[in-house]
């Protein structure tokens, strides 16, 4: 119930300021050129197999752009309330604080999703000439939902701490591009602990996904990432009581 | 309706109350007065559920704010200290968004906001963006929103912190259309405002209680003396031997004037007498040039320096 109500507010907030659409269309742009240019390379060179050939590099780019969106959102998800300090009137509400957490996470990945419905056109519209085979696409779709929850987990996270705006979404990219980059240092590290950190790694656990490839394994990987971070939240808002407010 | 039992909170080495204990009856209005830093919003929180005490108990409505926190906290209506909306709000949304989080069925919601609205006076700004209000207006509908829901308890921190003399005013007359049967806890650092309103005032200062007891109970015990300001052109020592012939003048002090050629003395007089008109017509009378007279009203900071005293001097209170 009073996620519900915290979450209404959120969704209205994205909606009612300019910033949603500014990111709405830099998603929607950024994944259509993406698009338009990865079927370029397919059609000229990528081969015949269309999920290694054609979505592996679409979902890849995709989820770039989640990544540069996504902290974008989350940001003032709890900084803009702390700075503000309307995040003291909430804790005085008959509300838990799990109800919080979980109604603007939902606000995020809701918007997430509205996020991600219209780069189906591109799919639609390619249908229209090549009727490809469906389920690798849905399976990659499924990869996209699950590295965005983890995002928005992280980002929701980052945000509890500062109520810096900008901070919060530059410690969300330093967090989400530590777990991109941490396996590449294949020269310096022994293969095992390479095996190891890309068991870790949001960006490898995604790879799966985007050939159209679903592991339980990387489900609950992403799902476990989620829930580490919004325990985390938890955590965080939970310091007032031993530090205060501010 | 409010039971607080030696509450205690610290941040880290920092002690921001310590064994502060009260109670306060239904219908009842209480004032914490207080500088700056005393503690008066830190034991509000505590009260209002924003974070649990160190030590020490505490109960609203009859439940616990600790193990009850979620119950207590739907008989609380809270007013911050930094009145902070959601800008990008109308109020009637605003309200509205309230009443729901804090549980009001949707049929009855429309009804719940209303009386908020009215007792307010928000009825002609409902409509509008609760960003372009002005600072009155926010405070009003910062009051409005601890009034949602109907909570036998209001806790509002500072409500007048940062008005202008009219709106103060009109704040001052807000709380008192809010007696009845609601009980009320409000905050400030401004005496006369404690007077205008509250049945009973509790000083708190470095996070201890020094006293609780009625305005007038108070004021009589810490105001010993009443002093006056005056301030003679071209005045001498005779003026302040004169003063001090004076039946009734306690004290006279010579304070630095302006001018050079201005004297300005503090006096003490019997309080329980009003020997202004007196005073003057003799300095006058004496040939002196009286360019000021004034009563000096005592400061909070005077106040709580006669406590303190007051306190070493029986021990306890």
């Amino acid at each position: 119930m009073g996620a519900m109500v915290v979450c209404r507010r959120e969704l209205r907030s994205f909606f009612t300021s300019y910033v949603a659409y500014v990111l709405l269309a830099i998603f929607f742009v950024l994944s259509g050129y993406f698009f338009y240019s990865d079927l370029s390379f397919f059609v000229l060179a990528g081969g015949h197999i269309l999920p290694t050939g054609l979505w592996q590099y679409v979902f890849l780019d995709m989820r770039l752009c989640a990544l540069l969106v996504l902290p974008l959102l989350t940001m003032r998800l709890f900084s803009e309330e702390k700075k503000l300090g309307t995040i003291e009137l909430l804790w005085t509400y008959p509300v838990r604080d799990g109800e919080i957490i979980a109604g603007k996470f939902l606000a995020a990945w809701l918007f997430y999703i509205v996020m991600l419905v219209p780069t189906t056109i591109n799919m639609v519209v390619l249908y229209q000439y090549y009727q490809f085979d469906v389920p690798p696409l849905l399976a990659a779709y499924l990869g996209m939902l699950l590295i965005g929850t983890s995002f928005i987990a992280c980002g929701l996270f980052i945000s509890s701490l500062t109520e810096n705006q900008v901070l919060s979404a530059m410690g969300t990219y330093g967090v989400l591009v530590f777990f991109w980059f941490m396996t590449w240092n294949e020269e310096a590290v022994s293969m095992r602990l390479i095996g190891f950190l890309q068991g870790l790694s949001l960006f490898d656990r995604f790879f799966n996904f985007s050939r159209g490839v679903i592991d339980t394994r990387d489900i609950v990987f992403f799902v476990l990432f989620a829930a580490l971070f919004l325990f985390f939240t938890q955590l965080s808002l939970n310091s007032r009581k031993w530090r205060g407010l501010r | 309706m409010i039971k607080a039992d030696s509450l205690t909170k610290r941040f880290g080495s920092f002690t921001a109350i310590e064994d502060v204990s009260f109670a306060v009856g239904r219908g009842e209005i209480v004032g914490f007065l207080g500088p700056n830093g005393a503690g008066k919003s830190t034991t509000m929180r505590v009260l209002s559920g924003v974070f649990p005490p160190t030590s020490g108990q505490a109960q609203v409505a009859g439940f616990d704010v600790v193990t009850q926190s979620l119950e207590a906290r739907r008989h609380v209506g809270y007013f911050p200290e930094r009145v902070a909306l959601y800008v990008d709000m109308t109020v009637r949304e605003y309200l509205n968004y309230v009443a729901s989080i804090k549980g009001v069925s949707r049929p009855r919601r429309a009804a719940a906001i209303e009386q908020p609205l009215a007792a307010c006076n928000l009825g002609s700004v409902a409509h509008r963006l609760i960003g372009t209000l002005s600072k009155g207006y926010r405070q009003r509908v910062g009051i409005a929103q601890a009034l949602v829901g109907d909570p036998a308890v209001l806790i509002l921190d500072e409500p007048t912190a940062g008005l202008d003399p009219e709106q103060v005013a009109e704040m001052r007359d807000m709380i008192n259309g809010l007696r009845g049967a609601r009980t009320l806890i409000l905050s400030t650092h401004i005496l006369p405002e404690v007077e205008a309103t509250c049945d009973r005032v509790i000083i708190i200062n470095q996070g201890r209680i020094l006293a609780v007891d009625t305005p007038a109970n108070l004021n009589r015990r810490l105001r010993p003396v009443s002093q006056i300001h005056i301030e003679l052109r071209g005045g001498s020592d005779a003026a302040a031997e004169l003063l001090r012939a004076f039946d009734g003048v306690l004290d006279v002090r010579i304070v630095p004037g302006r001018d050079p050629d201005v004297m300005a003395m503090a006096i003490d007089v019997d309080k329980e007498r009003d020997l202004r008109g007196a005073i003057a017509a003799r300095l006058t009378g004496a040939g002196h040039e009286l360019i000021e007279l004034r009563p000096v009203n005592l400061s909070l900071e005077d106040i709580f320096l006669n406590l303190v005293t007051e306190r070493t001097v029986e021990g306890t209170i």
